[in-house]
């Protein structure tokens, strides 16, 4: 803020005609406040906390994406009830992999976005503009991303034009590419990618997409050791969003601690799993 | 040498101003703000759909504004701005209506003084808060001076009428329906300038544009009333005296209660943050 006789009135910046995008406004006003406008020193790639797999699939009214608790730094688990996906806005979640401090900032400020918008042009972002907003934060943090501090998301929505769920995955470079069906990202994607190719089907009910996530994330958690699997004794479940015409549902624990039973129950002298 | 101009004295200067910017405000139509039990309730003469007078800032946070229209909303975009930025660096919970009224009568005060013109508005900023003894509302004028009223404000068009009219027919813990009736007899009765001046008028639910800021939702309390719900509670038949608690089941925009429709699926979360869950 300015300080004198003007101190405490609204900068120039604020009462400018202009975008309607929040990033761009904190660009020009406080670029200090964006992930992407900090200078890291040259030098080694520093150690610090990653989020590992997001998984997300269709059904026939929506989407559901699924992320694991956990966070590793080097072999250690850094923090094992992180939460990984969020809501994006009514509409849209978005799961994150990769460095996360940085990855929870931009999904801060991507949140920040889509309100902004909302509330300075009174009309949602269609879901597109929503999926191309993140890609170029993601795009922005590309030097970042080149010293080791790599973001990638993964994004899914409901499209109320068409009236289906959509996904959205991302490379380093902010590339944006529509994904069919399903999709993972993340150092257990592989595993999941696999689970989720056999498991899942066209045409299943949301409540049997949850419990399809819910497998893909285990075969990941069995296979990966960054992935955090289901744990019973401390009652973490994965963060489980649910996005369809009545907007972003979290699933609640009772609901997921069933789920996830089942699932475990189903592995007892089977550990390949349901297929 | 230049030319010499004429003296004018300071107080000659800044009364020219207050009348440029008074008389300004004076030719729109009234925006009457009140507390119910249940929140604060916006309501402005307004038939257009898209050039609002009442907008949301913030979770809690609303403004309404009589004036120019240009220059009120590049007020309400630079608030929202303020708002959004404050709740991104600091929390959520930072963002007050004091510190965005602070802001404006600065603002409102530097413009006043330093430039060739005064804006031609009036704002309020209001607050809702956890029971209706903690609801804020801030009346900013044109020259920068804010009121921190109590219960309600009437500005704009011939405002004066309807502020004393209010002072002996408002009282605390109204229903939505009764604040709302109230609010619309007293526009009703603006004697307004032109050919139907000074008698008193009927406003339909197309006239109006009214909001709420309702402190029993989560997150963000801001909800326009439109459609069938408000012909419900302007209608005296009609026993509706209240908005429903959820929204609108239809998908898009949840920024609008009409009423109509059958309501949310109970589980359903319009907020985008995940609600707060308690240990097992």
């Amino acid at each position: 803020m300015t300080t004198g006789a003007d101190a405490g009135k609204l900068p120039a910046a604020y009462l400018s005609a202009g975008s309607s995008s929040f990033t761009e406004f904190v660009g020009v006003h406080a670029p200090q406040l964006l992930p992407s406008r900090r200078v890291l020193p040259p030098g080694n790639m520093l150690e610090a906390p990653h989020g590992t797999t997001i998984v997300t699939a269709t059904f026939a009214g929506g989407v559901v994406m699924a992320g694991d608790r956990r966070a590793t730094m080097g072999n250690l688990i850094a923090n094992r009830d992180m939460e990984k996906v969020f809501a994006g806005d009514e509409y849209s979640a978005v799961g994150i992999a990769g460095t996360a401090g940085i990855a929870i900032e931009l999904v801060k400020l991507f949140q920040v976005e889509l309100e902004h918008y909302e509330k300075i042009e009174g009309t949602l972002l269609s879901l597109e503009g929503k999926a191309n907003r993140l890609a170029s934060m993601i795009r922005s943090n590309l030097g970042m991303a080149m010293q080791g501090l790599s973001v990638v998301p993964l994004f899914a929505g409901y499209d109320l034009d068409r009236q289906l769920g959509r996904i959205f995955s991302y490379d380093v470079t902010g590339g944006c590419y529509e994904e069919h069906d399903h999709h993972s990202v993340g150092s257990g994607s592989l595993f999941a990618r696999g689970a989720l190719k056999k498991v899942w089907h066209p045409g299943l009910s949301a409540e049997e997409v949850v419990s399809v996530v819910v497998e893909a994330l285990y075969d990941a958690a069995d296979d990966d050791s960054a992935t955090g699997g289901p744990d019973v004794g401390r009652r973490i479940w994965p963060t489980v969003a649910v996005v369809g015409p009545e907007g972003v549902r979290f699933v609640g624990d009772d609901e997921l601690r069933m789920v996830v039973e089942a699932v475990i129950a189903a592995r007892q002298g089977n550990p390949g799993g349901a297929r | 040498m230049s030319s010499m101009p004429f003296y004018v004295s300071p107080e000659q200067l800044m009364k020219d101003r207050a009348d440029y910017a008074r008389k300004g405000i004076a030719r729109g139509r009234s925006v009457v703000v009140l507390g119910y039990d249940k929140g604060i309730v916006f309501v402005a003469e307004n038939p257009s759909r898209a050039l609002h007078k009442v907008s949301e800032i913030y979770d809690r946070i609303a403004f309404a504004a009589v004036g120019k229209y240009n220059e009120f909303e590049n007020l309400r975009v630079a608030g929202v701005r303020y708002a959004d930025l404050r709740g991104y660096s600091y929390d959520r919970t930072d963002v007050t209506a004091r510190g965005l009224a602070n802001a404006y009568a600065q603002t409102l005060g530097t413009v006043f003084t330093q430039e060739s013109k005064p804006y031609e508005v009036e704002i309020v900023v209001a607050e809702v808060g956890a029971t209706a003894e903690d609801d804020q509302i801030y009346r900013l004028t044109y020259d920068g001076s804010v009121a921190d009223e109590l219960g309600f404000v009437a500005m704009g068009g011939a405002a004066e009428p309807i502020e004393t009219a209010l002072k002996d027919r408002w009282s605390p813990g109204l229903s939505l329906g009764d604040a709302l009736s109230l609010a619309v007899e007293l526009l009703g009765q603006d004697p307004a300038p032109g050919p139907a001046g000074g008698t008193t008028r009927t406003l339909t639910a197309a006239q109006l544009e009214v909001a709420v800021l309702d402190r029993e939702r989560p997150r963000r309390t801001f909800r326009r009333i439109g459609g069938g719900l408000l012909d419900a509670l302007l209608s005296t038949e009609d026993p509706t005296s209240d908005a429903p608690a959820e929204d609108d089941p239809t998908p898009g925009r949840h920024d609008t209660l009409t009423g109509e429709g059958s309501p949310r699926d109970e589980s359903s979360n319009p907020q985008t943050q995940r609600p707060e869950q308690g240990p097992e």
